[in-house]
């Protein structure tokens, strides 16, 4: 029974992985993606790892691949249109799908999870040798007490990246211009160096851009066009 | 089932992933195969954490799948910022990071 659900594990994962690679639409490789992923948490639950395997499913598959279904969305590539909006197939297959992860999470939760938390049955520990007592293998329980034991150090340095990877995000979305001070007598060390209405990544990609009346007013800058300087370069040759 | 299979499964997809990185032209796409190449490793290491039945391996794959949310974070932040520039979604077109 274990090598038949691999070999359909497994087929899973690579049908998915090379439609990921082929499909021209970014939308399909998104969708062939999800399904590798869900393929390999199956097959993470083979290997007795069902904690591994319901994170997977829930931040990799849940939250990491629904990041780019909007970003795909979004920015695009080819046409992004799928099929027929409101079709009853369609609705019929999500609530399946629905189901059947639910049923899914619900093994996992009810399995050999619990069944080790709070008894003395044997379990291996974190250093391979089977005694009573111990958390079963591959168990929240197992994989928490590690988490705050041994491995505390990279777990409170990947918070920090994590940190640090949302407020990188924001500052590469954010948009120049925003909140100004009304008064404008604050002065940032920036000042010192450039004037205020200057040092946007338009100016720096090569754009050039009418000076608002905003800035007028508030820096005392003249009406007129900041430019780069980049296009009179380009214009020589 | 022996190891070899799931480590043979893991090749198999890391080097999917690795040809889809060097022949698609799409940023997108191309951050999904890297996606590939990270799942691959983490089913490799989960097999050898079973292998030895030590739940260390275990413990790397979660921050492995910590980190490629931190790298899909800031990569696609790049690509969103490269669409708001009006800058082509094609690494061919786009060599530097300028600006």
């Amino acid at each position: 029974m274990a090598e038949v659900v691999f070999f359909l594990a497994a087929l899973g994962a690579l049908a998915g992985a090379v439609g990921t690679v082929t499909l021209r639409n970014p939308f399909y490789s998104v969708l062939a993606l999800v399904a590798h992923l869900l393929s390999l948490a199956l097959l993470f639950l083979l290997l007795r790892a069902e904690f591994v395997a319901a994170a997977q499913v829930v931040v990799y598959a849940g939250a990491v691949m629904v990041l780019y279904m909007f970003v795909v969305a979004y920015v695009g590539g080819t046409d992004i249109q799928v099929g027929p909006v409101n079709s009853r197939v369609t609705t019929a297959g999500a609530i399946l799908f629905g189901l059947v992860l639910f049923v899914e999470l619900t093994i996992a939760i009810l399995g050999t999870g619990l069944k080790a938390l709070g008894t003395e049955g044997v379990g291996i520990g974190a250093d391979g040798v089977a005694r009573a007592g111990d958390a079963g293998f591959g168990t929240p329980e197992q994989i928490g007490e590690l988490l705050l034991t041994k491995f505390l150090l990279p777990f409170e340095i990947a918070s920090f990246l994590l940190l640090i990877a949302a407020v990188g995000a924001v500052t590469l979305a954010r948009r120049r211009g925003g909140l100004g001070d009304p008064s404008g007598t604050t002065i940032t060390p920036l000042d010192l160096v450039r004037p205020r209405s200057t040092g946007t990544m338009a100016e720096g990609v090569g754009g050039r851009r009418r000076i608002t009346t905003q800035e007028q007013e508030r820096d005392g800058v003249e009406a007129g066009v900041i430019d780069s300087g980049l296009n009179e370069a380009s214009e020589e040759q | 089932m022996a190891i070899e299979w799931y480590l043979v499964v893991s090749a198999l997809v890391f080097s999917i992933g690795a040809g889809g990185v060097m022949t698609r032209r799409n940023p997108l796409v191309i951050l999904l195969c890297l996606e590939l190449m990270l799942n691959s490793a983490n089913l490799a290491l989960i097999a050898f954490s079973r292998m030895y039945g030590n739940a260390d391996g275990q413990i790397f794959a979660i921050v492995v799948m910590v980190v490629a949310a931190c790298e899909v974070t800031i990569g696609l932040g790049v690509i969103v910022a490269m669409y708001r520039r009006r800058l082509p979604i094609d690494v061919d077109e786009l060599r530097e990071l300028q600006g």
